[in-house]
This record gives C-alpha cells, structure tokens and sequence, in this order.
C-alpha cells in the first residue's frame, strides 16, 4: 500500500470510513511531513499540532459510535485540511500575511470553513499568502517567503502560495486558498495542481479577510478534479451572512469514470497565445488542447478582444475596493497599534508600520482612483471597461462551452526577480484575472513541464456557475493522462 | 500620469499612512508608472457602455429586521491593543 500522504482524496476518504487507518494515523503522517519538510519549504504560518491531535481523536471516536449506531458519518470525517491564512479559523490566530495583524484570534470562522468543519474536516493549519493576498509569489507576506516544491530557489505563486506548496509536497491533501485576480489558479499552475477559482457569489466570504470585494472568491487546490469535487460542493452555496452569495442551488459533483466530453465546444482564444508567453507554456497548452479534441471536444478559434485592458481594469478596481476594505486596520480594534497621543497620528503609524509595500501601494493607488476630482476618470472608467470585458465573454459563451489558454505566461521564477518591480509581478496574473473581473468560474490544471523541470498549468474557463462543466473537462483531461499525479522529489 | 510630492502626501494623508520622505518618493515614481499603465484605458470609447455595477445580479435580498446573536464583547475586546472595561480604549478625539 502507498504511504497516507500519497493517496488521492478519494483514497484516503474511503480508507477513513472502512477503517484502514485512523484520522489520528492520516494526521500524524501529515504532521511528521510537515515537521520534516516545512522548515525549509515554509508554507505554514501556523501549525497546532495539539489541537489537530484532539480533533483526530474525536473523528475516530465519532466514527466508531457512528459505525455501531450504523449511521452515516459525515463525507470528510477526520480529513486533515489545511487553510489560506486570509480566512478566519475560529481559535487559531489569522494575520492575512501581515504584521498588522499579528496576534489575532478570531472569534469566529469563515463560512467555507465552518461548511468543512461541520462535514467532518479538521485543520492542520494557516497557510502562508502574500499580505492581504496581494501578490503572485508570497514575498510579499510579512514573514516569509514560502519556496516551490518542484525547485526551492523558485516562488511556488501567488497570493495561495503557502496552501499551494503545502499540497504539492503532500504536506495536506487538498488546501483553501482564495482568488481575487488569480490567487487559487496561478500558484496551482505553478506548483502543478489542480485549483479551482469557483464563480463569484457561489463560496461565501463570510470571514474572508476582505481585499477586493467584488472580485474575491473562496477556492480549493488539490492534485486532480475528483479532489476538488467534493470540497467544492461542500463549501459553496448560499449563505446569509454574505448578501452577494447566489441562491443557485450547488450539485452533488458525481465525476464520471467516462465522461462525456464528445462534442464538447471548446472555444481557444488568439488574445492568450500573443508575445510574453513562454514557448514551452504554449507549445504544452496547445497540445493538451489537442488532448482534449482527441477525447471528442471541437476546438472554435475565438476572440476576447478586450483581455489587453484586463489587467488596467484590474489595477484601478482591486486596489479601489482595497483602500475602502482596509481602512479598518486602524489599531483600535484588533492587531497592531503604534501610540502616539493624537488619535490621527495614531492612526497612521499604526498604518505606515504595519502594512507592508505593495499592501501600502495599492491603498494609495486606490485613495487617489477613488479621491475627488479623479473618481469619474479612473474608477467610473474602469467599471465600464469591465462591462466590455464581461461582454465578451458573454458573446465566447453563444458560441462556445469552455474556453481554453494557459493560465500563466510563464513557469515558475525565481524568488527576488520581479520583487523590485511591480508593474513586471503584475503580468503574472494577465490571464487569471479576466474571470475575476467577469465573475466566471476559472480552473488550472497541470499540462506538463518545461524543460527545467518545472509545472505548466492550462485554464478552463466556464460560464457563471458552470464549476461542474469545469471539474468535468478536467476530470476527462486527467484520466487520459497522468500530469496530475506528477511529485516533486523531496 | 506623473504624481508630485504633494500629490503622494495629500493620498498618504487621506490613506492615514505615516510615510518616510524616502518611501514617498520611492511610492511617486512607482504610482506614477501604474498610473501611465492603467491610462491604457483612455484609449477605448466607453460613451455608450454602462458601467458594471454588480456581479450576480440576483438583486438585493431582504430580510425581517429582528436581533440576532452578537458576538460576546469580552471575546472581541481580548483582541483589542487597548481597552477598558467594555470599550475600545483610544487617544483623546476631543481637548
């Protein structure tokens, strides 16, 4: 038998439940590779290792007076899962990557956290993220910079970099993670997993630490579609806590041992295949798109003709909502204060040395979009860019049922290459964040390597709240071929 | 679009952030770029388009106005840098 970190969800759920090991066993394998590995690869923020243990114990005690009333134990009973530390845990301190909020212990937890715990899951910890989930590599957290399993001189992306490396060295079986213009697809395409970026208004954010509220959404990585199935329709739905979750309804996911992808119109647009993109990223991509056609799907040229203003769309709405988002971080109510005895100054010391650059950056981008005189020209403007862009997808969609390109222009870079340019970090996400302005669900998947070893992922994307069309493709793509099972040597 | 210093300390001052002279004119020259980038957006006639005001669109949902369960004070004020008795404590706001 494989080694517990080395099964599929699947495996490892239906190993729980017929008794082959216990969550303590599962959990303690998790925790001896943390401990082994996480002292170099750094994607933990936090780990309670007392309080996963208990949690253990009370899953097999759970499971065993379940097995003798022959009830039904709920689907992911004693499933270790680790978290984005954007999203509040109740109990276990939540910092958002930042040192404006060290040493803060919510009072509560997330809905898409809440929605796991009470199907059973329990936590192995905090996943390390760029501040505030601004940023494409980790180094923008606060604490450290978390390194990519596949090469350790390399980011593993970008804002859920930490749940994203904590998956691919099998240090958790599947992780949260949260997308606002790419932070669930991008570190999954660079780590060589499988994220899922559902549509806007399917996860709640209740208890997501806000950045750009109209743009933030809860998603899962993991090593293949069927990992992802089950966490998805467990977390997502409706919730009252969040007024801009749809009333939809979420499917049961049952993934088909032989899907149906016949037919399939998959729609390839010229705007993701231009200059800037990697030979080997397009070469990879074109060929799983080739997979997909010999599976049956038909390949439609397409055209997104406003994915160029994307990424100014982008830079004028994310750091909008953020500067009105943060301005809560004040040292009054939570985290750090820095005294001074005027109430204003204390306000902006504490501000000043607890935000980080590219956090600092980006309220100020959006103070002045959002400040008098300049709200029509910058703001105003690119919210109707961004009808454009959703257009056009609208339009691909008459025509099409999946759209496919990569998701990132390149592979992994090296840790500190574009830390002194923002504006270069940006490109990162050019071809994420289109969903995010859209609302449209997204999912990476891995394709293949270049030739320095390291991860090629592809995007699908779907129209809003299409995920199961997503997880579907996928799924078809990944029983053709084995990318997906793909590990880093550690 | 060049930002000047006054400018970046008119937006420090509305973002109550403390700033270095240094970190100002390093932030300048940074925003300053974005800002050239974005303007990439001046190039498209937006006249006739509506700006995109919502996501989901389902509408506002309403609910019976009735009080729910709060969160106990004492468990929010234990994160609170400062307080007293059952308040958020902070420099005087009056003279």
């Amino acid at each position: 038998m494989s080694q517990l970190h080395e099964l599929s969800l699947s495996q490892t759920l239906s190993g729980l439940e017929a008794g082959d090991f216990s969550s303590l066993e599962l959990s303690s394998a998790y925790l001896k590779r943390i401990q082994t590995i996480d002292p170099q690869l750094k994607a933990f923020l936090h780990v309670d290792e007392d309080s996963l243990l208990k949690s253990a114990k009370a899953a097999d005690k759970q499971r065993s007076s379940a097995s003798k009333t022959k009830e039904k134990a709920p689907p992911l009973l004693g499933l270790p899962i680790a978290v984005k530390d954007v999203l509040a845990l109740e109990g276990m301190p939540t910092t958002a990557g930042s040192r404006i909020l060290e040493g803060f212990v919510p009072t509560y937890s997330a809905t898409t956290v809440t929605r796991l715990k009470e199907a059973g899951a329990i936590f192995l910890g905090k996943t390390n993220t760029d501040e505030f989930a601004m940023g494409s590599s980790t180094e923008n957290s606060a604490y450290f910079t978390t390194h990519n399993p596949w090469d350790f001189d390399r980011v593993p992306g970008g804002s859920s970099g930490g749940s994203a490396a904590a998956v691919a060295a099998a240090l958790a079986p599947v992780a949260l993670g949260t997308d606002t213009g790419g932070s669930v697809r991008q570190p999954a395409s660079l780590c060589g997993l499988t994220g899922l970026k559902p549509s806007y208004g399917r996860s709640s954010r209740y208890g997501l630490i806000a950045f750009g509220s109209s743009l933030d959404v809860v998603g899962v990585l993991g090593h293949s579609a069927a990992d992802l199935s089950p966490i998805f329709s467990i977390m997502a739905g409706f919730d009252p806590l969040d007024a801009t979750t749809s009333s939809q309804p979420v499917p049961q996911i049952n993934l088909s041992e032989q899907p149906k992808i016949k037919g399939l119109k998959i729609g390839v647009p010229s705007e993701y295949f231009i200059d800037g993109v990697n030979s080997e990223v397009e070469a990879a991509v074109r060929t799983a798109i080739q997979e997909l056609e010999q599976l049956g799907a038909e390949i439609i040229e397409i055209s997104l003709p406003h994915t160029e203003y994307a990424l100014p769309v982008y830079y004028i709405i994310g750091p909008a909502e953020a500067s009105a988002n943060l301005a809560r971080f004040d040292g009054v109510r939570y985290g750090l204060r820095v005294e001074d005895d005027d109430l204003i100054e204390m306000f902006k010391r504490t501000r000043g040395e607890g935000f980080g650059p590219e956090v600092t950056r980006r309220i100020m981008i959006g103070t002045y979009a959002l400040s008098a005189g300049y709200y029509e020209a910058y703001y105003g403007k690119a919210q109707k860019v961004r009808t454009l862009i959703r257009q056009d997808f609208e339009k691909a969609f008459e025509q099409v049922d999946v759209i496919a390109g990569p998701s990132t222009p390149t592979t992994a870079f090296r840790i500190g290459q574009h830390s002194d340019d923002p504006l270069e970090m940006y490109l990162q996400d050019v071809f994420t964040l289109p969903a995010n302005l859209a609302g449209i669900p997204g999912i990476s998947l891995p394709v293949g390597f270049d030739k320095k070893g390291l991860t090629i992922g592809m995007q699908l994307f779907a129209p809003h709240f299409e995920e199961e069309r997503l997880l579907q493709a996928s799924h078809a793509f990944q029983l053709a071929t084995d990318w997906h099972a793909r590990r880093p040597e550690l | 679009m060049a930002l000047s210093k006054k400018d970046v300390d008119h937006i420090a001052h509305l973002a109550r952030l403390h700033l270095s002279d240094e970190e100002k004119e390093r932030y300048r020259g940074q925003l300053s770029d974005i800002l050239e980038h974005v303007s990439a957006l001046n190039a498209l006639d937006t006249k006739d388009v509506a700006p995109m005001s919502t996501v989901v669109g389902e509408g506002s949902r309403l609910r019976e106005d009735v009080p729910g369960d709060a969160m106990p004070r004492e468990d929010l004020l234990r994160n609170a840098p400062d307080s007293d008795s059952d308040q958020f404590r902070v420099p005087p706001v009056l003279d």
